[in-house]
């Protein structure tokens, strides 16, 4: 089983820490994985993405031409990466982010307000987590379990305070996919 | 072995030289390679090195040659632009027989280029780069892990012979986060014994020792490339190091290193599933190349495809090792793109086809 994932927004989202949280959480659970970040000159307000690659055997590329999964939080990125998801893969988008939704038929489509109900919890920042755990509501790559553990890892020690509202926010995320 | 811990190339690099007994860092910072100095910046001096950033690239390497001249373990980093500037010390300090390790994080270039990844600066590493007949040991990792195990040996190669040891490696192996566990590795077991050369001070009037790439007579400079020569062809015969996958029965056989290796052989796995025999062949040494593996192969498949990232360099020494066996196809992109797993897999097909 190998899962091949994109996540791509706006640089300040929360981008690339989802995505190595989300390495970190497979390394937890014995998985081979890659976090392949994009890089250039980049900065807050500018685009980011990130490749992740979690699998049962060696991961031969990082370097992905068709994705099981994009997790997508902005339009530019949306009109981008929508063609980069394989037939049957999925597109889970930020809905208040994006104005035109995708319009392949072929993948599974997920709109998760997760801006809006970020503010509901009171926390901007906390949306990447809850879209991240709306994607993990989608399939049973990585337990939430994993996730939570990883944070310890990819937190600074001063934010720990905050790994119980991320608990929250990847709860809340996995129940806006039912 | 210590636990499996998830990092990014550049500063598994780093952790490997700190636990593989680095004692002098000089370098200047430069994308994509500036986490190995963050790095050692934070830990060599408390783990028992000493870390300096120097005011250049030719400051960094000149104080290399001034550290491993004292027989001291010593390394520096750089990328493309700062290894242009090191070549003139790197001469030196091959032709003065002094180990260290140079590791090149490569970008596109050529100039100042751009800050992703590349592997434009093959030529430079393997062929020489700077003035005169030396070669270096040019180390090309493909993994996470590798940029770590890698470390270790090019500090063990680089005391062995006496030589400068390279690790060629890119942007994207720099910067991408995989798992790596740090292997066992005794600093006192694995110790050269320098003192027959090392400039240590003269203590109880023992003989002088003299490092030198300076020979004003004619002879005595042959003599030393006699020596360096020699020295070569016994790296040939005993370092040469690759990885073969699904060669076996492969009809196209790619040959990629670093990054490009991984890309090709995602391509190869895409390939085998639409039936295509298709394998992978990957140099670990660029210098010592496989050359006989490369010719054993060619006996066996119809094409060869060469897939790097930069306009064709490797590609040489492949034709030159098939030594027009068989044809030897290339595909590569420049600047700082790395080739997707389907522009490689379209390669494929079209060779698979001609073929028919």
């Amino acid at each position: 089983m190998t899962e091949e994932i994109l996540i791509a927004g706006f640089g300040g989202q929360g981008v690339l820490s989802m995505g190595m949280t989300l390495a970190y959480a497979g390394m937890i659970e014995n998985k081979h994985v890659v976090w392949m970040p994009s890089y250039g000159p980049e900065m807050r307000g500018g685009t980011a993405n990130c490749t992740v690659v979690i699998s049962d055997k060696k991961v031969s590329s990082p370097i992905i031409s068709n994705f099981d999964s994009l997790i997508i939080l902005n339009q530019p990125s949306m009109e981008k990466f929508e063609s980069y998801a394989k037939p049957e893969g999925k597109i889970i988008y930020e809905s208040n982010n994006i104005i035109h939704p995708p319009t392949r038929k072929d993948v599974d489509v997920y709109n998760i307000p997760a801006l809006s109900e970020s503010v509901k919890l009171k926390n901007k920042k906390i949306m990447n987590m809850i879209i991240l755990g709306s994607y993990l509501a989608t399939n049973s790559i990585i337990k939430i379990k994993s996730i939570l553990e990883a944070l310890k890892k990819v937190l600074p020690e001063r934010h720990h305070h905050m790994i119980p509202l991320n608990k929250l926010a990847l709860i809340h995320g996995g129940e806006l996919i039912l | 072995m210590s636990k499996k811990l998830l990092m990014k190339g550049n500063e598994a690099l780093a952790e490997a030289s700190i636990r593989a007994g680095l004692k002098g860092y000089y370098g200047y910072p430069i994308t994509p390679q500036s986490e190995l100095l963050e790095y050692l910046g934070q830990h060599l001096p408390s783990r028992g090195g000493a870390f300096v950033q120097a005011e250049s690239e030719v400051a960094a390497i000149n104080m290399v040659y001034g550290a491993s001249g004292a027989g001291v373990r010593t390394m520096t980093s750089t990328s493309g632009p700062g290894y242009s500037l090191m070549q003139e010390g790197i001469s030196y300090i091959a032709c003065a027989e002094l180990p260290c390790l140079l590791v090149n994080v490569m970008r596109g270039g050529p100039g100042l280029g751009t800050i992703q990844p590349s592997q434009g600066d093959y030529f430079q590493a393997v062929k020489g780069g700077g003035h005169g007949d030396y070669k270096c040991i040019v180390l090309a990792p493909n993994s996470v892990q590798e940029m770590a195990d890698f470390t270790y040996l090019g500090f063990d190669l680089a005391d062995t012979y006496r030589i400068p040891v390279v690790i060629l490696t890119d942007g994207a192996l720099g910067q991408m986060m995989e798992t790596v566990v740090f292997p066992d590795y005794d600093i006192e077991a694995n110790k050269t014994d320098h003192s027959s050369w090392a400039t240590t001070g003269r203590k109880n009037m023992r003989k002088k020792h003299v490092v030198t790439s300076l020979y004003l007579k004619a002879e005595e400079m042959e003599n030393m490339n006699l020596i360096l020569q020699k020295k070569y062809r016994e790296i040939e015969k005993n370092e040469v190091r690759f990885e073969s996958i699904f060669t076996e029965d492969a009809d196209i056989i790619i040959v990629a290193f670093g990054m490009s290796a991984r890309v090709s052989f995602k391509a190869v796995e895409l390939a085998r599933k639409k039936g295509i025999k298709a394998g992978l062949f990957r140099p670990k040494t660029l210098f010592p190349f496989p050359i006989n593996e490369l010719q054993h192969l060619s006996n066996q498949a119809d094409k060869m495809l060469v897939v790097e990232m930069n306009a064709g360099q490797m590609v040489e020494d492949v034709r030159l090792a098939v030594n027009g066996n068989i044809s030897v196809e290339f595909y590569g992109r420049m600047g700082g793109v790395i080739p997707s797993p389907n522009e490689i897999l379209n390669n494929i097909i079209n060779l698979s086809e001609l073929k028919e």
